[in-house]
């Protein structure tokens, strides 16, 4: 086997929307961009996303008096203060612009339709006169969490659309697209990251590119759940482990962990809240609509963190509807006409009719919570750099950047791997611009090698170890059923010590398949010690948080607790260590003080030091966990007080 | 909703070949499993690579028919395999690999470099004179084109229409109808400013709209239901109108 070393200005892993777009920018700006993709681009998990795309477009009746102000309060609400803010303010300044630029690059958005509509609010028709003038303007669909109708949509195959029509602009622009790769570990040395080693999944071999900037643009790790995920089968944190595996780069806020409320039962695929969003309701087993006792006022539409436990509670009260894969609820979206489900909702009708088989204009469709995205990930900074590596720099789902904070807002992260895929990638050819490529040969033979090391250990281990897919589904059991919706120290205790046992069965396990060519036994052996580790880094990061925030919830710690909380989790794990480090740093600088959300408890242990206090530390406290340098000044893009002018 | 039980046990002829190892020859292996309530070619491909034969290839990735990763040619027809229920399929189950594309082993196919290659050649992408202008409200569009467009771009780039066409299988360069269709999706958006002069060099080849024979298996095996049979009959009324037009013109001008 001979051993290659590949060089290119801009690295990045992972060919979703965040990782093109970024990828785009850095060729636009002149440099020489390369993406490695597990799969075909355009089959990467954003072809997946339903719905919508948040931006305050305000276009329809029901997004009148929308601005970047009011999204920006409404994620920071949703992320239930975990959110920096600074960055969540960037995102909603630009996500409106990253619409508009999809719309140019081809994405057919459903349109305004001038005259009167017919819409389903609160489970009451409604009919309403759109402004004629807005005719053919991109319209907006109601979504979780929301004040305003901001979801910008292309039927339910937006995340279809909007990937087709990027990856077309990366066709145009001749981006280099290696599919079927995997980038196994990053190459660094110390301080700064050099590229990344690769296995191609074609054949098996490792090679080498040293890049001036390599960008993590992989995706979530909803994998680590097992079967109990809306994710593809793709999303194992591939991203996330080489960044923890440097021992330098943190992980952010691991245990902030989403699970969507309507998931198909048995199979976890994805119903989007775009069926909630235009007028769907959820009953239990005695078709009632429990979520307007339990949400009076956002009802089906409070946050997914906030309906998945009503949801999770309900089922726990012994109101699911049984069945041989345990108990769901129902989703009821047959009112809203054939129609509206074989064109608003196509995707939707298409999901019911061949995974469950039947006819939501007719039939209840079967539904449970499901994990559906990791809020946590590479820790970078507004830049997008990450913490610790200089030249390492993060994306999308695959970074904690960290506008989702403990809860994302549905059709955030569309927007988020757009908006933050231009400002990073713009940022990325800044920095490339700057330096010089070091193929430095020594530290990329020395990771080739130890990656190939790796996979030979595996293939040469013999006699009756445990087995991989055995180690799989007990992950999966143990992260759904004790680091789930519902968390207690007890549990989280036992889940901690049964990861780490499957840590060590790990090392043990024995392979069946000794091809050491492409051997899709060996690929999932050599993400599973990974997975692992990013498993206990979920666990124990939701041991160690003893309150309540967003989508981590302690029945044991029920309330949110900004007195001593209000941080991010830091995670560091190095290779010769058993456990991983933790730390915690402030969230950010804080624009608009922690408050009630407007929906789920209103109930909280308030924060004693004052604001000033506070944000007086922010800047030394992140630069010493590792936060480099930004190009603007932090706060720089905060507009302070401004979401004080908009009504609530 | 819940599936009877089911007591049938599953014979599963699957080819295998690996290109990659030169000991490897192509043949076919037979597994047996027990058939459970609703389990589709996912689920029974996943449990023959655990507990029967962990080298075998094939490909999943979402798994909801969305991403287009698992054509494979099930008893004889192209179809993914994620949303094919084995309570639809008689108990003799055969999966071939696609036909037309790269083989890259077992039911594991190249469709990545195909599209990419189709993509590159019919410049899928919007041809704007105007650059992006971040400040500009979005272009007026009717909410009736949109669909139009939309429904053109919901193909999800499985191949099954490519493994299913006979032209497609002698000429790797014939756009078949996943490439047909894309650039009918593009020719119908009114932000792709090409003229109908550009759109003929497209399209009006033999690996064009006029290379198709008419046989029409691309639109029964789409898993998307796609209306090819009017995607070419628009393609040809386009193409011809340009081809007379330009006739006329130059007639005029002689």
């Amino acid at each position: 086997m001979t051993t290659r070393l590949e060089t290119t200005d801009v690295l990045v892993i992972g060919g979703g929307l965040a990782g093109e777009r970024c990828a785009i920018e850095a060729a636009a700006a002149g440099f020489d961009a390369m993406i490695l993709s597990l799969v075909p681009p355009r089959r990467s998990h954003s072809c997946a996303a339903q719905g919508g795309m948040q931006a305050a477009l305000a276009n329809c009746v029901k997004a009148e008096g929308d601005s970047p102000s009011v999204h920006f309060m409404d994620t920071v609400r949703g992320s239930d203060w975990g959110a920096d803010q600074e960055v969540a303010n960037i995102f909603a300044e630009e996500a409106p612009i990253a619409v508009r630029e999809l719309a140019h690059f081809g994405v057919p958005w459903s349109r305004v339709k001038g005259g009167r509509n017919r819409y389903f609010i609160k489970g009451a028709a409604v009919d309403i006169d759109e402004a004629l003038e807005n005719d053919g303007l991109i319209g907006q669909r109601d979504f979780g969490g929301t004040a305003k109708w901001r979801a910008c949509y292309a039927a339910a195959g937006t995340g279809h659309a909007a990937l087709y029509a990027v990856d077309s602009e990366v066709v145009r622009l001749g981006i280099t697209v290696r599919d079927r790769t995997e980038a196994v570990s990053l190459v660094h040395d110390g301080s700064r990251c050099l590229g990344a080693v690769v296995r191609c999944l074609r054949t098996g071999n490792h090679f080498a590119v040293m890049a001036k900037a390599t960008v993590i643009a992989s995706g979530g790790y909803g994998r680590i759940y097992g079967q109990y995920t809306s994710n593809a089968t793709i999303n194992e944190g591939t991203g996330a482990v080489i960044a923890l595996d440097t021992g330098v780069v943190p992980l952010g806020n691991m245990e902030a962990v989403q699970f969507h409320p309507t998931t198909l039962s048995p199979s976890g695929i994805l119903v989007t809240e775009g069926c909630r969003g235009d007028g769907g309701y959820l009953l239990d087993k005695n078709l009632h609509r429990f979520m307007v006792d339990a949400e009076p006022e956002k009802q089906e539409l409070a946050s997914r963190d906030v309906v998945s436990r009503h949801m999770a509670q309900s089922m726990r009260d012994g109101n699911g509807v049984d069945s041989p894969y345990g108990p769901h609820l129902w989703l009821d979206i047959r009112h809203l006409g054939e129609e509206h489900l074989r064109t608003k909702l196509l995707e939707v009708w298409d999901i019911c009719r061949d995974f469950a088989g039947l006819n939501p204009a007719e039939d209840l469709v079967p539904v449970r919570p499901t994990q559906h995205y990791s809020m946590g990930g590479v820790r970078v900074n507004k830049d997008g750099q990450s913490y610790g590596l200089s030249g390492l720099f993060a994306v999308g789902e695959a970074a904690c950047w960290d506008m989702h904070g403990f809860n994302r807002l549905g059709g955030n992260s569309l927007a988020e791997t757009l908006v933050s895929g231009r400002l990073v990638g713009r940022r990325v050819a800044e920095y490339a611009s700057g330096i010089s490529l070091r193929a430095d040969t020594g530290y990329a033979f020395d990771a080739i090698a130890a990656a190939e090391l790796r996979a030979r250990s595996w293939l040469s281990r013999t006699g009756n170890g445990p087995n991989i897919y055995e180690i799989r589904d007990a992950m999966g059991e143990i992260m759904m059923h004790k680091v789930g919706i519902f968390r207690n120290g007890d549990e989280l205790n036992a889940a901690v010590a049964e990861l780490q046992q499957l840590l060590d069965d790990c090392d043990n396990a024995v392979l069946r398949c000794k091809d050491p060519g492409v051997n899709p036994e060996l690929a999932f052996a050599l993400r599973l010690k990974g997975m692992l580790r990013l498993a206990v880094t979920v666990a124990m990061g939701a041991r160690a948080r003893t309150e309540s925030r967003g989508a981590h919830f302690r029945t044991d710690y029920p309330l949110r607790n900004d007195e001593q909380w209000l941080n991010r989790t830091l995670v560091r794990w190095a290779a010769d260590r058993s456990e991983p480090s933790f730390s915690y740093e402030p969230t950010g600088l804080i624009d608009v003080p922690p408050g009630h959300r407007g929906y789920g408890s209103d109930e909280r242990i308030e924060m004693k030091e004052s604001i000033d206090s506070y944000n007086e530390s922010v800047l030394a406290e992140q630069t010493g966990h590792g936060r480099l340098e930004t190009v603007e000044a932090m706060g720089s893009r905060l507009r302070r007080g401004a979401w004080q002018t908009v009504a609530h | 909703m819940t599936q009877p039980a089911t007591a049938r046990r599953l014979k599963f002829e699957i080819f295998r070949f690996n290109p990659e190892d030169e000991n490897s020859e192509p043949h076919i292996d037979s597994f047996e499993i027990d058939e459970t309530p609703f389990m589709s070619l996912y689920i029974a491909l996943n449990r023959i690579r655990e507990v029967h034969d962990p080298g075998l290839q094939f490909d999943f990735a979402c798994r909801s028919a969305i991403c287009g990763s698992c054509g494979m040619m099930v008893n004889g027809r192209p179809a993914l395999a994620c949303r094919t229920l084995t309570s639809d399929l008689p108990e003799d189950i055969q999966l071939y690999p696609l036909p037309a594309f790269k083989l890259i082993g077992d039911l594991s196919v190249d469709t990545g470099t195909w599209f990419r290659g189709m993509a590159e050649r019919t410049e899928a992408w919007i041809h704007e004179r105007q650059p992006f202008d971040p400040e500009a409200e979005e272009e007026r569009m009717s909410d009736d084109i949109a669909a139009a467009i939309y429904e053109g771009d919901r193909c999800i780039e499985c191949g099954c229409c490519v493994a299913s066409c006979g032209v497609a299988n002698l000429d790797p360069e014939f756009l078949a109808g996943a490439g047909l269709n894309r650039v009918a999706r593009f020719m119908m958006d009114p932000r792709d400013q090409r003229s109908d002069a550009e759109w003929f060099e497209v399209v009006a080849g033999d690996e064009g709209v006029f290379g198709c024979v008419g046989m029409m298996a691309c639109a029964d095996v789409c898993p998307k239901e796609l209306p090819l049979l009017e995607v070419y009959a628009y393609l040809r009324r386009k193409t011809l109108g340009a081809r007379f037009m330009a006739r006329n013109t130059k007639k005029k001008s002689a």
